[in-house]
């Protein structure tokens, strides 16, 4: 069966995550980061960051709900429970901070059929309030049996 | 610290423990049950509740991020493939290669590895060092 390609090409709205103190020390704490950064806001400033920082990695959470509606759309025709997260990738530019509001556009790259498996690849660009840019993802979701 | 091609970065082991899923489930917001419900993750042929592929690529930015003493700006750039499947109480090892330098971009090969299941392949990191 060959697989729908219709949606290659298709953007979705973006979505905005408001960056707070208590998600970045959650994030941090499950990955066991131990830098003050993440945690304390004075810590923070003489590094010299607006506020407390996201790590690097707190990407997904700002980015994943802008993903969310993209795989889910029944245009993509994603077959969601045979879904394994094959890949992914992220560029970062603005580091994030408490008190951000990221928006986060999502766009669908690719759908690729090899070796009987679809290949569908999203890009994310996530900017902040200022309008900065704070990270671009690429996310390969790869489905089996398609 | 002056890395050259080649030299290896230090290695990361952590052990997750029973709880981890859920603790980067809510702190994540992925609350897919083959990462946080074992009955459910078996039914569906795994051989219990997993890892998030992300929560491994998670410890690799932080072995990178580790040359920097962890500052946050350091990291540039990581681009990793999910392969095996991550299972709690089990240790995971995070080495790295240095691939190149340039100037004070340095890109480093990393691997994510649980016993003998390699979780995370083909890592690149940039680094801004």
């Amino acid at each position: 069966m060959a697989l729908k390609t219709d949606a290659v090409g298709k953007e979705w709205p973006g979505s905005t995550y408001q960056v707070g103190r208590e998600k970045i020390k959650e994030y941090a704490n499950a990955l066991g980061i131990e830098n003050p950064v993440h945690f304390d806001v004075e810590a923070a400033r003489a590094a010299g960051f607006r506020d407390v920082v996201a790590p690097p990695m707190f990407a997904v959470v700002y980015s994943s709900p802008a993903v969310a509606p993209a795989i889910l759309d029944p245009e993509v025709e994603l077959n969601f429970a045979a879904m394994v997260h094959g890949g992914q990738a992220f560029e970062w530019d603005e580091p994030a901070c408490s008190g951000d509001e990221i928006t986060t556009a999502t766009k669908c790259l690719s759908i690729e059929e090899k070796d009987g498996k679809g290949f569908y690849v999203f890009e994310t660009n996530s900017v902040n309030q200022d309008g900065a840019s704070v990270a671009r993802g690429t996310w390969t979701l790869i489905v089996r049996g398609v | 610290m002056t890395l050259n091609p080649g030299d290896q970065i230090p290695e990361l082991r952590v052990t997750p423990d029973k709880y981890l899923p859920h603790r980067y489930a809510g702190a994540s917001g992925d609350f897919n049950p083959i990462h946080i419900d074992d009955e459910f993750a078996k039914a569906v042929g795994l051989p219990r509740n997993i890892l998030h592929g992300l929560y491994s690529m998670g410890l690799v930015a932080k072995a990178n991020a580790a040359l920097a003493d962890g500052n946050p700006r350091a990291l540039k750039r990581l681009s990793v493939q999910m392969r095996g499947m991550g299972v709690p109480e089990q240790e995971i090892v995070v080495t790295g290669t240095v691939k190149s330098v340039d100037g004070n971009r340095t890109v480093v090969d990393t691997v994510a590895a649980q016993g003998e299941t390699t979780l995370i392949k083909n890592a690149e990191a940039e680094l801004e060092l």
